[in-house]
């Protein structure tokens, strides 16, 4: 991360100087503003220049590429990765050879890949707080379409028997697709027990 | 695969310089052995061990072609 400091006759002409030296444009860095200066008399006497901190903001987004391009390259898996960013949340899609091996059973290797990323991305800058959906081959969507079934199914089971069912543990983005599906259900409604990584959520019948 | 478990944890750390991964192999079990500058042990176990279970899923991804049992230990 570079930094510097320059000045100036005026806060403006500093944060120019210093953009010039770095080559960067304004939007690429967090300018800390040290001194404002003085005009002094005539412009001369009594004058003092102004002197800012010019930092190169991360570029979070290219951080969490190149984890997912360097973990994924030592997995043994050649794979491309496309990034979407959104409002607060950046979509890295994997797209080669081996995907399998990289989503895992039921995802829980796309799900460790993307909780490290996160992780990853966000101890670059403790002032920038990003969501990190790392997927494969839509996987995500696949598996939203699947747990709402799986919802529903268990919720028919459950009123038909009377008698609250676990399902087995899931990270909290994936709780949340369930408690989603049955939310406005007449007949049963969901809560999670457990602590993280081992949460799972229950559907019990509603009481009379 | 040392090169990975150092290439998930040198950039979750405050002390990349200090991660260290050492193995242990037998005929039946690879052991890798990972430490870290104490500072940084909370940051590759975890709140209730969710970092340590992700780098162990993310390894045992990586060693399925590896017929033996493969282990991540921490400090």
């Amino acid at each position: 991360m570079r930094e510097i400091t320059a000045s100036g006759q005026t806060v403006e002409e500093a944060k120019e100087n210093a953009l010039r030296q770095l080559g960067l444009m304004e939007d690429q860095v967090n300018v800390e503003v040290i001194d404002e200066g003085k005009k002094g008399i005539l412009g001369v006497f009594g004058s003092k220049r102004a002197y800012v901190k010019v930092q190169e903001k991360v570029d979070l987004v290219k951080v969490g590429e190149q984890f997912l391009v360097n973990v994924t390259n030592e997995m043994g898996v050649n794979v491309e990765v496309q990034t979407t960013e959104g409002e607060n949340e950046i979509v890295y899609e994997l797209v080669g050879e081996k995907i399998g091996l990289l989503i895992g059973k039921r995802g829980q290797t796309l799900n460790a890949l993307q909780y490290l990323t996160h992780l990853a991305v966000n101890k670059i800058d403790q002032d920038q707080y990003v969501t990190v959906v790392v997927d494969a081959e839509n996987y995500r969507y696949r598996r939203e379409e699947t747990l709402s079934q799986l919802a529903n199914k268990l919720a028919y089971k459950v009123m038909r028997n009377r008698e609250a069912v676990k399902i087995e543990p899931m990270p909290s983005f994936e709780r949340k697709i369930i408690h989603t599906a049955l939310h406005d259900h007449s007949d049963v409604s969901t809560h999670s027990e457990g602590k993280d990584p081992n949460r799972y959520v229950v559907i019990k019948p509603k009481e009379e | 695969m040392k090169a990975l478990i150092e290439t998930i944890v040198q950039p979750l750390v405050d002390y990349p310089e200090e991660v260290n991964v050492s193995v242990e192999e037998t005929d039946e079990k690879i052991r890798y052995h990972l430490t870290v500058n104490e500072n940084d042990v909370g940051k590759v176990i975890g709140k209730n061990g969710r970092i340590a279970k992700a780098i162990r899923t993310v390894v045992h991804a990586a060693g399925s072609d590896i017929n033996k049992k493969i282990f991540v230990d921490i400090m």
